[in-house]
């Protein structure tokens, strides 16, 4: 089963990405904090696509599907932005963060503590952030 | 997200009540910033309404640490839900403000904070 959204690249849809992934997940039993941080990652990955590859154009879109295999769930996060692949970011510490007074660059550091794995493809113009994060199902 | 802010003795208790996420957090910062710049009152923030919070949000309050430590003021939160407090930890910040369970807590906790120094 495959789990799809769109939204147009404006930050007050941030809240529908977070209520889709939210009610994909409690279709299957996984733990409110489970869920939680997934929503936060996706939620992230969206807001820096949104804010930085789009500008906050509200007449450009992302999608957003879910997938899963037994308990590894899969995120995909789909525009045709300009790319920037998460997966070779080297995310500062959060103490420099915090010493620099700096606000940016913890987003990044969420989707890579909380996700197994993060890849990037580009694909006739599409580029595809995958996320994938193994769940607790109820057994 | 809505902000309730209600000053109590040397405390300024400051409420979050909703989502403070990219299109919300800029209203925190103006909060914690002016309190901040104030320097006189020590800043608890309420969070048993705060339902949500990504890294625009979390970054309003490390962006302030420094300033808030210059000025002598100190930063406390009480009533998290797991799920927030969670989002906390799993950066490690657990470890750098301080995260208690109740009003009177964070009071007590921003006491022995300022009788430390």
């Amino acid at each position: 089963m495959t789990y799809t959204t769109r939204i147009s690249c404006d930050k007050a849809n941030l809240k529908l990405v977070r209520d889709f992934v939210s009610d994909v997940l409690k279709g299957y039993s996984i733990p409110d904090t489970e869920v939680n941080l997934v929503v936060v990652a996706v939620d992230e990955v969206c807001s820096n696509l949104i804010i930085h590859a789009h500008n906050c154009n509200d007449q450009e879109s992302i999608d957003i599907e879910i997938s899963h295999n037994k308990s590894t769930f899969v995120f995909e996060i789909i525009d045709r932005g300009s790319v920037f692949d998460i997966s070779r970011y080297d995310a500062p510490s959060i103490d420099k963060i915090i010493k620099n007074k700096k606000m940016g660059g913890i987003g990044l550091i969420l989707v890579k503590k909380i996700m197994d794995k993060i890849q990037i493809e580009q694909n006739g113009g599409r580029n595809i952030c995958r996320l994938y994060k193994t769940l607790s199902l109820p057994s | 997200m809505e902000l309730d802010i209600l000053d109590e003795g040397h405390y300024r208790i400051i409420k979050i009540i909703g989502d403070l996420d990219a299109s919300s957090s800029i209203k925190l910062d103006d909060a914690i910033q002016q309190a901040v710049n104030l320097a006189k009152l020590h800043l608890l923030f309420d969070c048993t309404s705060l339902n949500y919070i990504s890294s625009p949000g979390i970054g309003v309050f490390t962006s302030r640490i420094e300033d808030a430590e210059e000025g002598g003021v100190k930063m406390v939160m009480f009533g998290m839900t797991e799920k927030v407090k969670n989002v906390f930890k799993i950066l490690g910040l657990d470890q750098l403000l301080p995260i208690v369970g109740t009003r009177e807590e964070a009071k007590r906790e921003i006491d022995d904070l300022h009788n430390q120094d």
